[in-house]
C-alpha cells in the first residue's frame, strides 16, 4: 500500500467538495429566496385528518376536500392535523408541508394561471391514505363566485 | 478450509455451535431465506400497481402491512444478518484469531434474529418500517404493532451485541504483529459499522420502548392528545437509522475492497484512503439525520444545517469510488461473476450517491420528498448498492462455503436481469417521483404518466424476480452437485493475490 502518489485522488476529493459547496450555495440562496413569504398574503387553514382535507379562508369560508383560489393572488396555508400525521402537497406548485397535531406550520404559494390541480397526501396515514385526495381550483381573479 | 458441504454434519451440530463460520452459516442461510420472503412480497407490491385499482392485493391494509414488512423484513432480517455472516466468516480469518472475541455471544446473537423474524411475520404490522406516531400509537392496530416494537427490539439487542463481538475481535484479538492499519479493508469496514451501531441502536430502543408506553396508554411521549411531540420520536428514530444507512452500506462497500482488486489482479489503489473514508464516513453519519425530516416544519437554519452534513458523506463516499476505479485502470480485470456484481454494484452506488444530492438540496427536497424519488433513491442503495455487492461476496465466497463451484454462466445471467431489472424499477420511480405520485399508496389516479412507469417498473420487478429463481436454482445444485473448486485458486486469477480462504481454522 502507499508505494505511489495520491494527488490524482486529493484533487478528485477537492473537486467533489467544490461541487457540494456549489450545490449547497445554490440551495442555501434558493430556500432563502422561497420562504420569504409576502406581507399581503391571504392566510388559508389547511387540517388534515383521516382521510380528507379542510379548508378554512381569512374570511371564514369553509371547503372540504375542493380548495379554490384566486389567480395572480398570494396564500399562505397554515397545516395542520387533528390525528395522525399527513402532508399538505400540490405537486404542481411544490406545495409540500406535513401535518401534525399539535402544530402549525407554514407554506406559501401564488398561482400564476387559472386550472385545476390534484391536492394528495404524501404522508402515510392509514387505511384509505392511497386516497386522500382533493382539488385546488385556481379562479380568474375578477370572479366573484 | 471449511467445507460445510463436503463432509456434512448433523445439522444440530452447526445449529449449536458457537464456532464462528457456524455461525456464520446460520446468519447466510437466515439471511438468505428473508431475501426470499421479503423479495415475494415485493412482486405482490409491485404487481398491485401495474395498473390503478385493485389487482392482486384485495385492501388496502393488506397492502399496507406487506409493504411494511418487505422493507422490515429486507432491513432487518436480509441486510444486517447477511454482513453478519459475512463477518463471521472472514473477519477472525482476517485478523488471524482462531474465532469471534466472544463466540457464545455470537451465537446468541444469532439465535435472537428468528424469534425477532418470526414476530414480525407473525404480526404482520401496517405502520411502515417507522412506525411514526400517532399513527402508531392511535391508529395501527394492534397486536400486530406490539409485535413489530418487540421484534425491532430483539434485532437492536442482537446488533449490538453483534457489533461489541466485531469490536473485541478487531482491535483486542487481531494478530500481535498486525498493526491495525494493516487490517484488510473487510474487517475495517465491519470496525466502522459496529462502532456506529453502538452508538446509533440505543437511541431507537429507547424510542420503541416510549412508543410501546404510549400504545398501552400509560404515557404520552409522542402522542399530541396527551401533551406529547410526535417530532421527537422522527428525531429518535433518524438519529439511529441515518447511521444505520452506513451500517447497511459500509460492510456492502467493505466486500467490494475485497472483490475489486483481487479480480483486477492489482493491489488496491490505496489502502490508507479506503481506512479514512471508512472512519469519515462513519462520523458524518451522525450529522444528517434529520434531513429525513426537512418538510416537518423545521426552521430554514436547522435544514441548512442537516443539509450542510448530508452533503459531507458526499466526499467520503466518492473516496470509495475513486479508490475502486483506480484500482481497475490499467488492471487485468477478470470479469467473472463476482466482479460484475461489484462493479455494476459501483455504478448503481453512484447513481444513488448523485440521486442523494438532490435530495438534500433543500429546494429539490420539497420536489421529492416522500414521494417514489425516495422510494428509487434508497432502493438503488440498498438493493443497487448493497444488495449488489453482498451477492457479488455470496458468489465470491461460495467455493469457500461449498467447496464446488457455482455455474458461471447461470451467475452471469442473474447479473444481468439484476441489473436491468434495477434500473428499470429504481430509476423509473426516481421519474414517477418527479411526476408527482406519493410513496406507500395501494392505488392511484389513472393518470397517463404514473400508469406507464408504474407498468415499466413492475416489469423490472419481474424481471429481478425470475433472475432470483435463477440465482437460487444455482446456489441449491451447486452446493450439492457443482463442480469442486480448485480451493487455492478457485477463480483462477493466477493465485498471485491473497485470498482469505486460505487461512486454515480448525473446528473447536
Amino acid at each position: 500500500m502507499g508505494h505511489h502518489s495520491n494527488w490524482p485522488e486529493w484533487v478528485y476529493v477537492g473537486v467533489v467538495i467544490a461541487l457540494m459547496c456549489w450545490v449547497g450555495g445554490e440551495a442555501w440562496n434558493a430556500e432563502r429566496l422561497i420562504e420569504h413569504i409576502p406581507a399581503d398574503a391571504e392566510i388559508i387553514k389547511v387540517t388534515g385528518q383521516q382521510w380528507f382535507w379542510s379548508f378554512e379562508h381569512e374570511d371564514g369560508t369553509k371547503e372540504i376536500g375542493v380548495l379554490h383560489v384566486k389567480v395572480g393572488k398570494a396564500y399562505k396555508f397554515e397545516v395542520t392535523s387533528k390525528d395522525v400525521n399527513h402532508s399538505f402537497n400540490i405537486h404542481d406548485y411544490v406545495v409540500l408541508m406535513d401535518a401534525i397535531h399539535g402544530r402549525i406550520n407554514t407554506v406559501w404559494f401564488a398561482p400564476m394561471e387559472v386550472g385545476e390541480h390534484a391536492i394528495q397526501c404524501k404522508e402515510y396515514c392509514g387505511l384509505i391514505h392511497y386516497n386522500m385526495r382533493g382539488k385546488l381550483i385556481v379562479e380568474e381573479a375578477d370572479s366573484t363566485s | 478450509m471449511v467445507l460445510e458441504f463436503q463432509k456434512p454434519r448433523p445439522i444440530w451440530q452447526i445449529m449449536f455451535s458457537s464456532h464462528h463460520t457456524d455461525v456464520g452459516l446460520l446468519y447466510l442461510i437466515t439471511s438468505l431465506a428473508f431475501l426470499f420472503m421479503g423479495g415475494a412480497l415485493a412482486l405482490a407490491l409491485r404487481a398491485e400497481l401495474f395498473l390503478p385499482g385493485s389487482q392482486i392485493i384485495g385492501d388496502s391494509m393488506t397492502y399496507n402491512r406487506m409493504f411494511t414488512v418487505h422493507g422490515t423484513t429486507l432491513i432487518f432480517l436480509f441486510i444486517i444478518p447477511f454482513a453478519s455472516a459475512v463477518g463471521n466468516y472472514f473477519v477472525p480469518i482476517m485478523v488471524r484469531y482462531k474465532d469471534m472475541a466472544y463466540p457464545k455471544l455470537n451465537a446468541i446473537a444469532f439465535w435472537m434474529i428468528p424469534p425477532a423474524g418470526a414476530l414480525v411475520w407473525l404480526g404482520f404490522a401496517d405502520f411502515t418500517w417507522y412506525a411514526t406516531p400517532p399513527y402508531s400509537i392511535i391508529a395501527a392496530p394492534g397486536p400486530a404493532a406490539d409485535m413489530w416494537i418487540f421484534g425491532l427490539k430483539i434485532l437492536g439487542i442482537s446488533s449490538v451485541l453483534g457489533a461489541i463481538n466485531f469490536i473485541i475481535t478487531i482491535l483486542k484479538c487481531k494478530h500481535p504483529d498486525m498493526s491495525l492499519g494493516q487490517v484488510p479493508l473487510l474487517a475495517w469496514s465491519f470496525l466502522s459499522s459496529s462502532l456506529i451501531i453502538i452508538v446509533a441502536i440505543p437511541t431507537f430502543a429507547a424510542a420503541l420502548l416510549m412508543l410501546l408506553t404510549d400504545r398501552l396508554g400509560v404515557s404520552g411521549f409522542f402522542n399530541p392528545a396527551m401533551g406529547g411531540d410526535p417530532i421527537a420520536y422522527q428525531h429518535l428514530f433518524w438519529f439511529t437509522f441515518h447511521p444505520e444507512v452506513y451500517v447497511l452500506v459500509i460492510p456492502a462497500i467493505g466486500m467490494m475492497y475485497e472483490i475489486i482488486p483481487r479480480f483486477s489482479r492489482r493491489p488496491i489503489f490505496s489502502h490508507n484512503s479506503g481506512v479514512f473514508a471508512f472512519v469519515l464516513l462513519s462520523m458524518v453519519s451522525f450529522s444528517s439525520w434529520a434531513h429525513h425530516m426537512q418538510a416537518t416544519g423545521m426552521s430554514f437554519t436547522e435544514k441548512t444545517v442537516f443539509m450542510v452534513g448530508t452533503l459531507a458523506a458526499v466526499p467520503a463516499s466518492a473516496m470509495h469510488v475513486f479508490n475502486f476505479v483506480a484500482t481497475m485502470w490499467n488492471g487485468r480485470i477478470k470479469f467473472a461473476t463476482p466482479m460484475i456484481w461489484a462493479v455494476g454494484g459501483i455504478a448503481l452506488f453512484f447513481s444513488a450517491g448523485a440521486g442523494g444530492v438532490v435530495n438534500a438540496a433543500m429546494p429539490l427536497d420539497f420536489q421529492t420528498h416522500d414521494s417514489y424519488w425516495v422510494v428509487g433513491h434508497f432502493h438503488l442503495f440498498v438493493m443497487g448498492t448493497i444488495a449488489f455487492g453482498s451477492i457479488g461476496y455470496l458468489y465470491y465466497m461460495f467455493p469457500y462455503v461449498t467447496g464446488r463451484m457455482y455455474n458461471e454462466r447461470m451467475g452471469q445471467v442473474h447479473f444481468v436481469m439484476s441489473f436491468i431489472g434495477t434500473v428499470l424499477v429504481f430509476f423509473t420511480q426516481h421519474v414517477l417521483g418527479l411526476y408527482g405520485m406519493p410513496r406507500r399508496i395501494y392505488d392511484y389516479p389513472p393518470i397517463p404518466e404514473w400508469i406507464t412507469m408504474n407498468q415499466i417498473a413492475t416489469v423490472g420487478a419481474m424481471i429481478i424476480g425470475v433472475s432470483m429463481v435463477i440465482f437460487l436454482i444455482n446456489m441449491i445444485y451447486s452446493a450439492g452437485k457443482g463442480k469442486e473448486a480448485d480451493t487455492h485458486d478457485p477463480f483462477n486469477l493466477g493465485g498471485k493475490y491473497y485470498y482469505p480462504f486460505e487461512a486454515k481454522t480448525p473446528h473447536h
